[in-house]
């Protein structure tokens, strides 16, 4: 769509709502995508990879409890007091999108308890491809699909394989075992995501997440929005 | 009679759309139905007209206290902790009135949230956010009992997969109680506790893997 004009001031739709992030406050990523997709495996791995560069916090979102939040800190990927757990009621695309105050309130506390975090990864708990973060919670989001759940889900689009800012194609090494088409799932999201990247990953074959952490390298370096 | 705020301004507050963090809440209800004292429509019924009857009247006399001055916030502090002897019914009921007091000062952006601290009591933060709104303390009062009732109802409806038609029409019945419980607590603090709700609050707190905070 060409730049129009609503009462004189021009208006463009490539850019989605973004949230006013000021100097100093730590970066925001969110992480959503569907049940089993390797939400908490990727949170797991940048962790692994930034923990010793950068001052990082983690924020769950589980269906129940702290399901997530104990598995990271089962595996010790950072301090016990820099995983948070948000509870949500049975309803995590709830907390993330529609009353996000419990996640704020918890981003709050992990701020007040370390003065100068420099990243917040916030996760979602596993849930349908509508599920979405709001942009008063997060600067920017990934969402994670993988091909077990089927070379389609790309083509089905809603929210998340839409917009988010990166879209990653997880379990690779398992394409040829459950039929998916590769090429199929990357040309489908290029079709409905535009301009917005998309990488294709498997953990099992390349733990460090690279293409992912790249991306996440450069979020970091991007200035902040006036 | 109502406010300069109006009935949109109540209705606003009362939506339990309203992003205050409630909705990760069900008011004693999942560790109720955990219990077996809620597994269907008559036990939801009779848990709802005690929950409105204590806890509701209690919180909704605080809230119009605090809404008319009556009682200053810290008073209103003391009160509530006075009603809610269970650690975790205190840690619900701030958990809550920070979510509720967090958007009240993206509201009312003007006014001084100071003596509310960081962490009101829900019945704190509803009295000052009513006065801010301009509601009638008895509308504020109104607004602590319904919101009492449908975070209850819909934790209800989610839990034990409810016909959403018969929870709706039982809050529909309960509302003569919802107005007479608002009306009395508009005049007088409650001197009230509920002991059953102290205890579910409190049992949740050990339950492993709840849906709700409480």
């Amino acid at each position: 769509m060409p730049p129009h004009f609503i009462d004189g001031q021009p208006h463009s739709h490539a850019d989605r709502p973004r949230r006013a992030r000021t100097p100093g406050e730590p970066l925001r990523i969110g992480i959503g995508g569907p049940v089993g997709s390797g939400k908490t495996a990727l949170v797991a791995a940048l962790c692994r990879q930034l923990r010793d560069e950068l001052s990082l916090a983690v924020l769950t979102n589980d269906i129940y409890t702290t399901e997530d939040a104990d598995f990271l800190r089962r595996h010790a990927v950072l301090p016990n007091d820099r995983i948070a757990a948000v509870q949500t009621g049975g309803c995590p695309h709830t907390a993330i999108r529609d009353d996000i105050t419990a996640n704020l309130d918890a981003i709050d506390d992990l701020i007040g308890a370390h003065p100068g975090l420099d990243l917040i990864l916030v996760e979602s708990g596993g849930d349908n491809l509508t599920a979405t973060f709001s942009s008063g919670l997060v600067d920017v989001q990934i969402f994670v699909v993988d091909v077990a759940g089927g070379d389609k889900v790309p083509r089905k689009g809603g929210p998340g394989v839409t917009f988010s800012d990166l879209l990653v194609v997880n379990k690779t090494d398992l394409a040829s075992m459950v039929g998916a088409d590769l090429g199929v799932m990357r040309r489908d999201a290029a079709a409905v995501r535009g301009e917005r990247p998309t990488v294709l990953i498997s953990l099992t074959e390349d733990p460090a997440a690279s293409a992912v952490l790249a991306w996440v390298r450069d979020q970091l370096r991007a200035p902040v929005r006036k | 009679m109502h406010g300069v705020g109006g009935l949109t301004t109540l209705l606003v507050l009362s939506d339990s759309r309203l992003p205050t963090g409630g909705h990760v809440h069900s008011g004693g209800v999942e560790e109720a139905v955990t219990s077996g004292l809620i597994m269907d429509l008559p036990t939801l019924r009779a848990y709802l007209i005690r929950r409105i009857r204590t806890h509701g009247l209690v919180a909704a006399s605080v809230a119009a206290a605090v809404h008319t001055g009556a009682l200053l916030p810290d008073a209103a502090d003391r009160e509530t902790d006075a009603r809610t002897p269970a650690p975790a019914s205190r840690a619900a009921s701030r958990a809550q009135g920070r979510g509720l007091v967090r958007l009240a000062r993206r509201v009312w952006p003007d006014r001084d949230w100071t003596a509310l601290g960081a962490t009101p009591h829900l019945a704190v933060a509803a009295g000052a956010a009513g006065a801010a709104g301009e509601l009638t303390a008895e509308h504020t009062a109104l607004s602590v009992v319904y919101t009492t009732m449908t975070g209850s109802a819909t934790a209800a409806q989610r839990l034990l997969a409810l016909d959403p038609g018969d929870v709706a029409a039982l809050t529909f019945e309960l509302s003569g109680l919802c107005n007479r419980t608002a009306a009395a607590a508009a005049k007088e603090l409650a001197d009230l506790s509920d002991p059953l709700l102290d205890a579910l609050a409190q049992r949740h707190t050990q339950r492993e893997r709840p849906l709700f905070v409480s």
